[in-house]
This record gives structure tokens, C-alpha cells and sequence, in this order.
């Protein structure tokens, strides 16, 4: 086999790793309209990193930040619904990382691969980025994880506990920023938060704790991330949509089997 | 003194939701914070909690204080597989497991231990978020509605509990309410709001208050006591001075 698949595979196994406990979470905290909109702003981010030179995870990991202040501030107004603006933000800058896009048209570059992603076109780099920076990531998620729980349970609960509330969801939301920043080479813009809640979802039937429900999300990415690629590998099929709807028929078949809870 | 409020004045946007409220509140006693919807009752809770931040006055906590917090509305949502202890679990610092077992079975709830949490009854769930409360021992226990979705006979022993706690924790509790009859009973003070403070003291006297049969007055059916007032709210809740002196 050739050496560029290895690399898809290992890039789609660390991106599993990653969108496993992430995505439990955003399921948890129903954000995955959140964190759609920061993927969409992703490709603002890389417009303007090409555009000025910047090393593209950096320049993506901003524009995703950025997004997610803008929308705090205007929540802060309460006069819409949170729904109401994170769609109007997300199309909003997907919109405008489109034209710019088209803006760059001597820059060559291929908006479908931001939009679905280019899994077989990874880098060695690419890997770096993933595995040292996805560790990171889950080394951080781990240490905020008992109190992130307590404040998804229920926040103000938490707060008279004693945990720092603001400081814990503002983390969370820079790992979100960090999940799609490395992630959308491989899933791409649109398809991002498909990987994110889908396994998290399939998983939710099958589990009894938090933490089950993790492995169990881990155990539906890494199989989604295998078909995906195989089923891409033999039919020539684009890789990132293959990935997703294999995270789909995984959650179609769930539904098939009887769950194990009690009562 | 746990916990001393001075003259705490609230206004959201624009409107006065608390004026001049004053609160202490002692160790080994239960005062019940009463009044109608919309007197302010969850507002001055979350000052005292340290949750919101009131226009004026002052708030002194005792250095050091726990508080334990019993919420009112507590939706968990389906999609998070969780089961009692591990809710437990999630008290801040975590609980050793000895401790977790104790706090379970003095609250007879050890049974419901594995049980998914959005799968409890009322008073299940009640006697779960106690639990939660209390597992920091705390020096302050601050209930919101506690017996909120319980059967009577569940309302009374859950308000025995609550009794018993006091004692074993030797602290203080304050509590909301807006039944009138039972919580009585169970308290040692009974602060009346509605918007200010509209009349405090030992639950006997404060139903004889004027003020309180002005404010529940129109469940006579729950009144034992027939009063005149001292004074009236209009339909803003602002006072209005009293007609006829009995």
C-alpha cells in the first residue's frame, strides 16, 4: 500500500481520538450549532492565512476564536435567540470565506478541499500538528473534565461549589477552536461537526456513564474513519463524505439494536 | 452569624426587583423565606449564593463559609448517561467514597445508587439534590423550594429531614417557599417578601402579621388567622398607605 494512505489513516485515527471526548461534550452541552458556526468561520481563517502567509492551523485556530467572542458579545445583548445568531454568524462568515476565496483566485486555491477535506493529501506535518497537538488537547480536556461535566450538569450548582465557571467554558470553547482547526484538513468546513456528534450519538444508547459513553463514541470514529477510508480507497469516492456516511450507517444500524439500560 | 445581608437593593432592567432587604442568617436556624411569584424570593437567593451581584448593600459571609446549594429546577438532560452516585460524585472537591456511602444512606437513598437520574421520581430527585447539598457538610444550607414536585406526606418528612440535618450539621438554612402551612411548622423564622421585607419572626406571629394576610390573604382557605393590614401593596407591589387600622 502506498505511503500517503498510511498517512489518511493516521491522521483519521488522531482526529477520532479527538472527536470522541469533544464531541461527547458538545452533544452534552447541545453546541454542536456552535461549533458548526466556528468551523464555518475556519474558512475566513484560511483565506486571510494564505492571503497574509500564516501557517494555516494558526490562522484557522484565530478565526474560529474571534467568532466565538463575537457571538459571546452579542449574547450578552439577549435581545435574540442564541439559535438565531449563530446562524446568522455562520453563514455570514462562510459566505465571506467564500469570496475571499474567489478574491485569491491567483492563490489556486481548492475550496473543495476546505469544504470536504483532502484526507489523502495529509502531510507528515499535518500528522505532527494532530498527534502533538491533539494530545495536548485531551492532556488539557482531562484535567477540566470534572469540572466541565458539573457545569453541563448544571452551572450555577457549580458555581456555588466553588468552580471557576467562566474560566472552564472558556477553555472548552478554545478546544473546540483547536478540534476544527486540525480536523478540517482531514473532514473539511461542512462535514466537521458530522464527525463530531454522530459517534457521540451513536454511542448515547449503549452507555451507562460519561466516560462509556466516550469510549464507546471512540470505538463508532475509529470504525467510521476505517470505512470512510476504504470504501474511498476502492470506489475512488471523495474521502471526507465517505467517512461521514459511514458514521451515518453506523447510527442507522444502532437503531436496529436493543440498548442494555436498565429499567 | 453565617451569613449577614444589609440592606440589599436589586433592579433589573429598570425594575426594582428587591428594596432595603435585610437577612442574617444563625447557626441551628431555619428561616424560611416566603412570598407571593415575583417578590423577589429567587433573586435574593442568588445574591446570598454569590450568584448575582445586588445595585447596593452589603453581604458578610462568615471566612471560610461552605455553602450548600439545593437549586430549584434541576433538568438533566437525556442525552447524558448519568447515574446517582456519579451525580454525587460531581460535588466540588470530589467526595471520598466512604463519605459518598454515608451521605447516601443517611438519606436513604442508597438503593438508588446506579439508578440514571432522569429517571427519579420527585421526591427521589429531591432527596438526591439534599444529598448533593450537604455532601461538603456545610455551614450553610440554602434550599430552593425543596419540596417542590412531593406528595404530602413526602413534604412532611422531607421537612423533618431537613430538621435532623440541622442538627447533625449544626447549621443554618434557609429555605423558600411558597406553601404556607407545612413550612411552618419546620422553621424557626419566617422572612415575608414582597419586594422589601414585609414583616419577619417566629412563624406564629408573622401569621398573625397584618402584612402576611395581606400578601396570602386570598387563600383564606389556608389562613388560619383573620387580620387587618398595616398596610397595602398596589399593583406595581409598591406600599400604599393602610385605610383602616383595626
Amino acid at each position: 500500500m502506498d505511503d500517503f494512505i498510511w498517512r489518511a489513516l493516521l491522521a483519521g485515527c488522531g482526529i477520532a481520538l479527538l472527536c470522541a471526548p469533544m464531541g461527547s461534550f458538545i452533544v452534552w452541552r447541545r453546541m454542536s450549532y456552535f461549533g458548526e458556526t466556528m468551523a464555518h468561520g475556519a474558512l475566513l481563517g484560511a483565506s486571510l492565512g494564505l492571503l497574509w502567509q500564516l501557517p494555516l492551523t494558526l490562522a484557522i485556530l484565530g478565526s474560529s476564536l474571534f467568532l466565538a467572542l463575537v457571538l459571546q458579545l452579542l449574547k450578552r445583548q439577549q435581545l435574540l435567540a442564541t439559535d438565531t445568531l449563530l446562524g446568522i454568524l455562520s453563514h455570514i462568515a462562510l459566505a465571506a470565506g467564500i469570496v475571499m476565496v474567489s478574491l485569491l483566485s491567483d492563490l489556486r486555491v481548492d475550496i473543495m478541499a476546505f469544504l470536504f477535506g483532502d484526507i489523502l493529501a495529509v502531510q507528515r506535518i499535518d500528522l505532527w500538528w494532530i498527534w502533538i497537538g491533539g494530545g495536548v488537547l485531551l492532556i488539557i480536556l482531562r484535567l477540566i473534565w470534572q469540572p466541565l461535566l458539573s457545569i453541563t450538569v448544571h452551572p450555577e450548582l457549580a458555581r456555588v461549589e466553588g468552580v471557576n465557571v467562566q474560566r472552564t467554558e472558556l477553555i472548552f470553547m478554545l478546544l473546540i477552536a483547536t478540534v476544527i482547526a486540525l480536523a478540517i484538513k482531514i473532514i473539511g468546513i461542512l462535514l466537521i461537526t458530522s464527525l463530531l456528534i454522530i459517534p457521540a450519538a451513536t454511542a448515547r444508547r449503549f452507555s451507562h456513564t460519561p466516560e462509556q459513553m466516550v469510549g464507546f463514541a471512540l470505538l463508532f470514529s475509529l470504525l467510521s474513519v476505517g470505512s470512510g477510508l476504504f470504501v474511498s480507497w476502492h470506489i475512488d469516492l471523495p474521502a471526507g463524505p465517505a467517512i461521514v456516511l459511514g458514521a451515518g450507517s453506523l447510527f442507522m444500524i444502532s437503531l436496529l439494536i436493543k440498548p442494555r439500560l436498565p429499567g | 452569624m453565617i451569613l449577614e445581608a444589609e440592606n440589599i437593593s436589586l433592579k433589573l432592567k429598570g425594575k426594582l426587583i428587591l428594596d432595603q432587604v435585610s437577612v442574617q442568617l444563625e447557626k441551628n436556624k431555619i428561616t424560611t423565606l416566603i412570598g407571593p411569584n415575583g417578590a423577589g424570593k429567587t433573586s435574593l437567593v442568588r445574591i446570598l449564593l454569590g450568584l448575582l451581584k445586588p445595585q447596593s448593600g452589603t453581604i458578610h459571609r462568615k471566612p471560610g463559609l461552605r455553602t450548600g446549594y439545593m437549586p430549584q429546577k434541576v433538568h438533566i438532560s437525556e442525552t447524558l448517561p448519568l447515574d446517582v452516585k456519579r451525580f454525587l460524585c460531581l460535588s466540588y472537591p470530589r467526595p471520598q467514597h466512604s463519605h459518598l456511602q454515608a451521605v447516601l444512606e443517611r438519606l436513604n437513598i442508597a438503593d438508588l445508587h446506579n439508578v440514571p437520574i432522569q429517571s427519579l421520581s420527585g421526591g427521589e430527585m429531591q432527596r438526591v439534590l439534599l444529598a448533593r447539598a450537604i455532601m461538603r457538610s456545610p455551614h450553610l444550607l440554602i434550599l430552593d423550594e425543596p419540596v417542590q414536585g412531593v406528595d404530602i406526606m413526602g413534604q412532611v418528612k422531607l421537612y423533618q429531614l431537613i430538621r435532623e440535618l440541622r442538627d447533625e450539621y449544626a447549621c443554618a438554612v434557609l429555605m423558600v417557599s411558597h406553601d404556607l402551612h407545612l413550612v411552618m411548622s419546620a422553621t424557626d423564622e419566617v422572612l415575608c417578601l414582597n419586594q422589601h421585607l414585609c414583616c419577619a419572626g417566629h412563624p406564629e406571629n408573622v401569621t398573625r402579621h397584618p402584612a402576611y394576610l395581606e400578601i396570602f390573604g386570598q387563600f383564606s382557605g389556608l389562613s388560619v388567622y383573620q387580620h387587618h393590614h398595616d398596610h397595602t401593596h398596589d399593583i406595581h407591589g409598591a406600599v400604599t398607605e393602610q385605610q383602616n387600622h383595626g
